[in-house]
């Protein structure tokens, strides 16, 4: 198992790595808050955005978060209280454990879990649980509608994300990461003497990805389970302060994660060609993080240009489009697998 | 029930009667969900007590006058040249057409007819109004359904219009402008040209919403054959202007009833669309933006010369009579029925809103619908709250 080489094994190495997850999670949950949610869509909208708080509004997102920290802890006449407190801590668990298994460099990995991508799909699902807790829990009309077209609009698009995976683990012949990224960096496209990042071959792969990546987050032109316009603000309705803090947080850092995630899988992850040793291991935190943000960038741009779907409208694109293009991937990925 | 006590009770009595309609709703099965009266869709104050089984409407049934300030009342107590002033803040967003018919009635009444030029400016800042108005629609529609993009731009683009009426009449939204026999004052120096170049621009604004929403095919997706008001319905639930015309009704107050004002000295025409849904709805409006900017570019052409003031008494006593003037206004037909007895003031006031029409339509068109759409035919409908609680 190879593991962070300055943190080495132990359980008090196993603490120091939950403190860096703790910081590295809001910190780039923040960056994405700032970047995409600030100011990319301000910019889009053709006007500023915050540029009080710091050079350019920087730290409005640190002035954002302490005043939610100030707010009174509310919660609803006749909610489940401990259900209620609960919810929003499922959430940012599901969140965490999405982070354990990114790598960000050649020997830069929280677990090398040998079935890692099986896992990212698994713990990923969690936050449906923590959904439907939040909207039942809140004794609200609006948040049971919304955690409930999140539980059939989450559950139905887990099934395209694992289907264009599968090609990718098709190619590759690893369910590891690190195996991942290892595989595209000294891989070729299919006997071709081009180096083959999975976004080449695995195309369809890709693009059913985001898609349902967009979905999972519940983003634009999947934002039914939030729809402020319809059912002001979904399963978060009754949330505020800390408890709404930690659900936005973990909105973000989510993005960020299946960004990663869809990096690491279709952009070849932390490696640059021709670039080996000390130097990638520099470099490659830097490179994953540049991907990521390209992704990133992708999910928000969609996001701040479409209009909604409705919920019929959503699961008939994930059953009869998503689902049947996913399958005819598999099939062609396993032929040319095969065949080559 | 002369007695002021007597009245209170009565109003108390009413409010009970009210509150237990929605009651027995609210104890019958299935999950009763109020939309408003602080919920984004409303835009404002409107609350919709909507039935669902599942996220099928079973019943809605819209509840207004959170907002209502007894308007109606109020011009009894004021003169003629202070009613402009309240009725300003009717529809807030085409503020200057609200004050036009009034104005016209009591012109009418007196037997009084503004001069020509007057005509025109008055012409140029209702369409204005217009266009002021419905570009928050254009905008705000994609909101509704979730881009919350277009909106900014609208909103970014509207302000042509609004600095253009802010600097002839003063007010950026409730200009004051109309006398009774013309207008406050002369255009400014300059205001036609750029008035002209300003509407460029909204012909602009036209076409990128145009690319940006209503070619968007989730746009259309979620809102073709969604909200159908066939023909025969529409006529009978009253509604006007725009809702009207999508569904097929080709009636336009401004081309087929004649009133002192400069529509019919210039080209334009009545769009008239047959689905009757809400694309339908929005498209047209889309189209009735553009036609305005048109309509605009010719009178300013074609502006006469001479006084914007009639001879009027200093002040105004209208003389007893009853007269009805309604216009077509950006949200329909808007008309006002007043009542003189020769004072300083109107004996009484009706006033006919657009808005109030179109949403006594809402319990016949919600039913079986699913709650995504209930937003789309909320937002396509089109109404403003002080429109119609007023």
């Amino acid at each position: 198992m190879i593991s962070i080489a300055v943190l080495g094994e132990g359980y008090l190495f196993l603490i120091g790595k939950a403190i860096l997850l703790l910081i590295v999670i809001p910190a780039f949950s923040m960056l994405i808050g700032y970047s995409f949610l600030l100011k990319m869509m301000s910019h889009m909208q053709d006007r500023l955005g915050p540029m009080e708080a710091g050079p350019h509004g920087i730290f409005q997102l640190l002035a954002d978060g302490l005043k939610f920290l100030q707010k009174e802890d509310l919660m609803p006449n006749g909610s489940d209280r401990f259900i209620f407190k609960a919810a929003p801590i499922v959430m940012l668990v599901s969140t965490f454990l999405l982070y354990v298994v990114i790598p960000i460099g050649p020997h830069m990995v929280l677990e090398n879990l040998h079935t890692g991508i099986f896992y990212v799909l698994g713990v990923s699902s969690i936050s449906v649980i923590a959904i439907l807790m939040a909207g039942w829990a809140s004794s609200n009309q609006y948040s049971l509608l919304g955690a409930l077209r999140a539980g059939g609009q989450l559950i139905a698009y887990e099934i395209p994300l694992v289907l264009s995976v599968v090609g990718v683990i098709i190619e590759s012949g690893t369910l590891s990461l690190q195996g991942i990224v290892k595989a595209q960096a000294n891989g070729n496209l299919f006997g071709l003497p081009i180096r083959n990042q999975y976004l080449i071959s695995q195309f369809i792969g890709f693009f059913i990805f985001l898609i349902s990546a967009q979905a999972e987050l519940a983003q634009t032109p999947f934002d039914m389970p939030l729809a402020e316009t319809e059912i002001v603000a979904g399963y978060m309705t009754e949330y505020s302060g800390f408890r709404f803090l930690l659900f936005y947080l973990s909105e973000t850092a989510t993005a960020f994660a299946l960004s990663a995630i869809a990096s690491t899988l279709f952009l070849g992850g932390w490696a640059v060609p021709f670039i080996h040793g000390t130097l990638a291991q520099v470099i490659g935190p830097f490179v994953l993080l540049a991907k990521t943000m390209l992704i990133a960038f992708l999910i928000f741009w969609f996001r701040f240009s479409l209009p909604r779907f409705r919920e019929d409208q959503l699961q008939a694109f994930a059953w009869k489009f998503l689902i049947p293009l996913g399958l005819v991937n598999i099939l062609i990925t396993a032929i040319f697998k095969v065949a080559l | 029930m002369s007695n002021p006590s007597n009245w209170n009770q009565a109003s108390y009595i009413s409010a009970q009667a009210a509150d237990a309609r929605i009651n027995i709703e609210i104890e019958s099965e299935g999950t009763v969900l109020n939309l408003g009266p602080q919920h984004p869709a409303t835009h404002g104050t409107l609350r919709i007590v909507v039935k669902l089984e599942g996220e099928k409407v079973v019943s809605a049934d819209p509840v207004c006058g959170y907002m209502h300030r007894g308007y109606e009342k109020l011009t009894e107590v004021r003169t003629y040249a202070q009613v402009t002033t309240l009725i300003n803040r009717i529809d807030w967003l085409g503020s200057f057409a609200n004050e036009v018919p009034f104005i016209l009635a009591a012109e009418k009444l007196m037997e009084v007819e503004a001069p020509p030029r007057a005509q025109w400016i008055r012409t140029i800042l209702f369409e204005m109004a217009r266009i002021a108005n419905l570009s928050v629609f254009l905008g705000e529609m994609g909101v509704q359904l979730g881009a919350i993009t277009p909106v900014f731009y609208a909103f970014r683009d509207r302000e042509f219009v609004l600095n253009l009426i802010e600097s002839a009449t003063g007010g950026r939204f409730h200009p004051n402008f109309d006398r009774i026999g013309g207008l406050k004052e002369d255009l400014p120096k300059g205001w036609l040209q750029s008035t002209q170049q300003a509407m460029v621009k909204m012909r602009h604004f036209c076409d990128e919403l145009e690319q940006m929403l209503l070619e968007n095919e989730i746009f259309q997706a979620r809102c073709k054959g969604v909200g159908v008001i066939p023909a025969d319905v529409a006529l009978n639930y009253g509604l006007s202007g725009a809702n009207l015309r999508a569904s097929g009704v080709d009636w336009d107050i401004r081309r087929d009833q004649d009133c002192a004002l400069a529509w019919k000295h210039c080209d334009w025409k009545v769009h008239v669309l047959d689905e009757g849904d809400s694309f339908a709805r929005y498209k047209l409006r889309l189209q009735e933006v553009r036609e305005s900017t048109h309509i605009i570019d010719q009178l300013c052409q074609s502006i006469p010369s001479g006084s914007i003031m009639a001879k009027v008494p200093k002040i105004i006593r209208v003389p007893p009579g009853e007269a009805f003037v309604n216009t077509e206004n950006p949200l329909g037909e808007m008309g006002y029925y007043v009542i003189s007895k020769g004072g300083l003031g109107p004996f009484r006031t009706k006033i006919r809103t657009p808005s109030f029409n179109n949403i006594s339509i809402l319990p016949w068109l919600l039913k079986g619908v699913y709650l995504p759409d209930v937003i789309t035919i909320l937002a396509s409908l089109y109404f403003i709250l002080g429109d119609i609680d007023r």
